[in-house]
């Protein structure tokens, strides 16, 4: 099994399964937030997150999800770092733009990107959500239960930080790009693939990709442009 | 229609004197090319010049001339078989330079691929890694009777497509992480898809994909560069048939 692991194909089977768990991730974290600008009284969000905080199901995965990054992360660099020995000597001059996308030429560049991007995503929200608490959060109660005003720290987090919300829109077109490429490549690398669905992922891949930076970006900017008011 | 002529070309070449000596580009200038000349051509006559001025003349693979043997490589202004699709470089035609061009030329770069002399490299990896499973074992006797074996006409096509791979290398060398998954890819996929193929079909995906790390290729990251540059366009959809029968045999034993 660990020379499985460490086989090339191997290597990219775990990034692939990896991935694909990930994106999932994304689907309905997307979905959950999008609440955000769907009910401007902020009661179908803080719902929302409050099932997500308590739901025993949401509590194991949460997690493996963890687990999941942590994998996708490492395995990329031991990757690039295996793959980048492979070419000692470098071309003195390179035309890579007929051949392929740029997305798919810069996936650690673009991954790296969203790390940096998700180690500040979590310091705003999960830390202070699930550990060190913020006064914005105080309790509500929605429909009698009592649950913690998630919908006021983001909310106004977008409204007071310029800077914050042109950085969150960055981050969904980064992830946006990265998808581009990773969401057809994880069921190419594991063999889901022919000649009839390899134009059909790459599309699905590009409608994906569209939706996740779409969808994250507006977030912010809807904030941002004072269109809850 | 006669040719044009193309007055002056300056030509940047790699030169390396052997397999341990460190290697630099030189640019030479030469004169009058026809557009009607192969690129390899143009090489021969930039040659003579050489040997004419006492220079030792550039070292490169050449054989068939005509796109079938997978010998010549060159990796031309960037990219591998120069700036043309579908063609080996001894295909390549003059046509496609500009009169006063600099055009850069390169041997190919990869682990697997040291430089033996100035543009010669040493592609024996390939024949290692078909040699750790791109065969049928037993003779499998001559042309059966068209009904004796039923192929289904399109994997009898897809088996040919694949099988045109010339072993050339254009794919680890187009390719960022100098992988020859696709090469590997095509030699499993032409016998894959026949039934003298697919019994030992586990086996050699295993063996040869093992070969080939062992060879230090680089990983696929799916980027598809190797397709585009491939002189036989051979399809990555291979690459989804090596991988499918990479993790079946993995999970079989």
């Amino acid at each position: 099994m660990s020379k499985f692991l460490t086989a090339s194909i191997g290597r990219k089977f775990v990034m692939s399964l990896s991935g694909i768990f990930l994106m999932v991730f994304i689907a309905v974290h997307l979905g959950l937030n999008l609440l955000l600008i769907f009910d401007d009284s902020g009661e179908l969000f803080n719902q929302g997150a409050h099932f997500m905080a308590t739901n025993p199901l949401v509590k194991i995965v949460e997690p493996i999800l963890g687990l999941g990054f942590m994998v996708h992360i490492i395995w990329s660099f031991y990757i690039e770092y295996q793959n980048w020995k492979a070419r000692p000597v470098k071309y003195a001059k390179r035309n890579m733009s007929g051949a392929s996308s740029w997305a798919s030429r810069n996936m650690l560049i673009l991954g790296s990107m969203v790390l940096v991007f998700l180690v500040i995503h979590i310091l705003d929200f999960f830390v202070k959500m699930k550990f060190t608490g913020h006064p914005l959060l105080e309790e509500i109660s929605v429909k009698g239960v009592y649950m913690e005003n998630a919908y006021a720290l983001v909310s106004a987090t977008f409204i007071n930080s310029t800077v914050l919300s042109v950085l969150y829109i960055a981050g969904g077109i980064l992830l946006g790009l990265h998808l581009s490429h990773g969401f057809w490549s994880s069921f190419q690398t594991l063999g889901l693939n022919n000649k009839f669905w390899l134009k059909r992922w790459q599309v699905i891949a590009q409608v994906y990709a569209v939706i996740v930076a779409v969808g994250f970006a507006v977030i912010p900017l809807y904030f941002m442009l004072g269109m809850y008011k | 229609m006669a040719d044009k002529i193309l007055k002056e070309l300056k030509i940047k070449v790699w030169r390396q004197k052997n397999a341990k000596s460190k290697g630099k580009f030189e640019t030479y200038v030469i004169n009058d090319i026809s557009t009607g000349s192969s690129f390899l051509e143009m090489m021969d006559i930039l040659n003579n010049d050489l040997i004419e001025k006492g220079i030792d003349p550039i070292a490169f693979d050449h054989d068939c001339r005509e796109g079938i043997c997978g010998t010549c490589s060159l990796h031309i202004n960037g990219r591998p078989h120069g700036p043309d699709t579908e063609v080996t470089t001894c295909q390549l035609h003059m046509r496609k330079f500009k009169d006063g061009e600099t055009i850069i030329v390169e041997p190919w770069r990869a682990r697997a691929f040291p430089v033996i002399k100035d543009l010669v490299v040493d592609r024996t990896a390939l024949d290692k890694i078909l040699q750790a499973g791109g065969f049928v074992s037993v003779n499998t006797g001559g042309v059966p009777d068209a009904n004796a074996i039923p192929v289904a006409r399109d994997d009898a096509e897809e088996a040919m497509d694949a099988a045109a791979c010339i072993g050339c290398g254009a794919c680890v060398a187009a390719c960022k992480n100098s992988s020859a998954m696709l090469f590997v890819s095509a030699k499993v996929s032409h016998l894959a898809k026949l039934p003298q193929g697919q019994v030992e079909a586990a086996a050699r995906a295993m063996n040869m994909v093992s070969k080939m790390d062992e060879l230090g290729f680089g990983g696929c990251t799916n980027t598809g560069a190797c397709e585009v540059e491939c002189p036989k366009s051979i399809s990555i959809t291979n690459i989804a048939r090596l991988n499918r029968e990479y993790l079946k045999a993995r999970i079989s034993r």
